[in-house]
């Protein structure tokens, strides 16, 4: 078992209620604390865009929809009271005003969007190769994966290796590099990402292992291509 | 044709089976039996071994993503709206 598993997430708090440094964030931003909003600010930025997008009909109306969330929620502040986490809070708002935006532009893409990659048949990616010659078992591998035993650990500062994985991210289905995105780029919980885009736990879970084999397919790539 | 030498996997699961249930496993949300099952295979099986191994590494990957630069005319709209919401 690898010593750096499970992945540290910073914050792992369920759909609710908010922790105190949430209420310090929300002081702060009342209080005009530039830095506290730009920390926050770009903290969510990548991925309230990329689930605006899930919605939104081109990146440039997603971007609007980030930009008039963040004054939604700087206005709603006062009326935040905590019952759920602040990120959440956000994205609900964010959600909720992507969606409306993608209806106005006749656009109904949530239902199809978020079920990408979901519906059986589509696990592209998940090439992997299997053999059912009869000298062991059916449906064993055909090479062996190899642990890559800090092979990727030791270069994943490497800006190549960063890369790698975000060319991946981007290369993804909306809706499955939405959930990876909030998952385990944020390190959000199963059920704060199934609240934020209103899926079930096995939708969620299937779009989040569909994404995952696709990133590790790339980074295999990577590191066979060596 | 019937392959009747063909080897019962190991804990009864194929590896083209436990590749698909890979990420199940690492959110612990395999029922108690399978679970004992995967990890029978697992202990069995170099392969899927260091396929897990190879997800867990992608995972860390993903987690260690330094966070995107804000674009700079991004972080100045959304200062200016920062700004004049103060003022109202
Ligand atoms: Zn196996």
């Amino acid at each position: 078992m690898s010593s750096s598993w499970p992945p540290t997430v910073a914050d792992t708090v369920a759909p609710g209620p908010a922790s105190t440094a949430d209420a310090e964030l929300v002081g702060a931003l009342r209080a005009g604390d530039e830095d506290a909003y730009l920390a926050i600010v770009g903290r969510h930025h990548a991925s309230m865009l990329r689930v605006a997008m899930l919605f939104a009909p081109t990146r440039a109306v997603a971007e609007e929809v980030v930009q008039d969330t963040w004054l939604a929620v700087l206005d709603g502040l006062h009326a935040f009271e905590g019952r759920s986490s602040l990120r959440t809070w956000i994205f609900s708002i964010l959600v909720n005003r992507a969606r409306r935006r993608g209806e106005r532009e006749a656009r109904s893409v949530p239902l199809s969007s978020l079920q990408d990659g979901v519906e059986p048949g589509t696990a592209a990616g998940d090439a992997e190769r299997f053999s059912d010659e009869p000298s062991s078992w059916a449906g064993r591998w055909v090479s062996h994966p190899r642990p890559w035993a800090g092979r990727v650990d030791e270069r994943l500062l490497m800006a190549e290796v960063q890369a790698t994985v975000r060319a991946a991210i981007e290369g993804l289905p909306p809706a499955q590099r939405a959930v990876i995105v909030l998952r385990d780029v944020q390190g959000w919980t199963a059920p704060e990402v199934c609240l934020t885009l209103d899926l079930t736990d096995g939708n969620q879970r299937v779009l989040l292992h569909r994404a995952r084999v696709r990133v590790r397919r790339a980074l295999l790539e990577y590191i066979d291509g060596d | 044709m019937a392959i009747d030498r063909t080897v019962p996997p190991p804990g009864g699961i194929s590896c083209r089976e436990l590749v698909a249930l890979v990420t199940e496993y690492l959110e612990e949300s395999l029922s108690g039996p399978l679970r004992t099952r995967f990890e029978a295979h697992l202990a069995a099986c170099e392969g899927c071994a260091g396929y897990l191994d190879q997800m867990r590494a992608t995972v860390v990957a993903l987690g260690r993503l330094p966070p995107e630069d804000l674009p700079a005319d991004v972080r100045a709209r959304l200062l200016d709206a920062f700004r004049t919401w103060q003022r109202r």
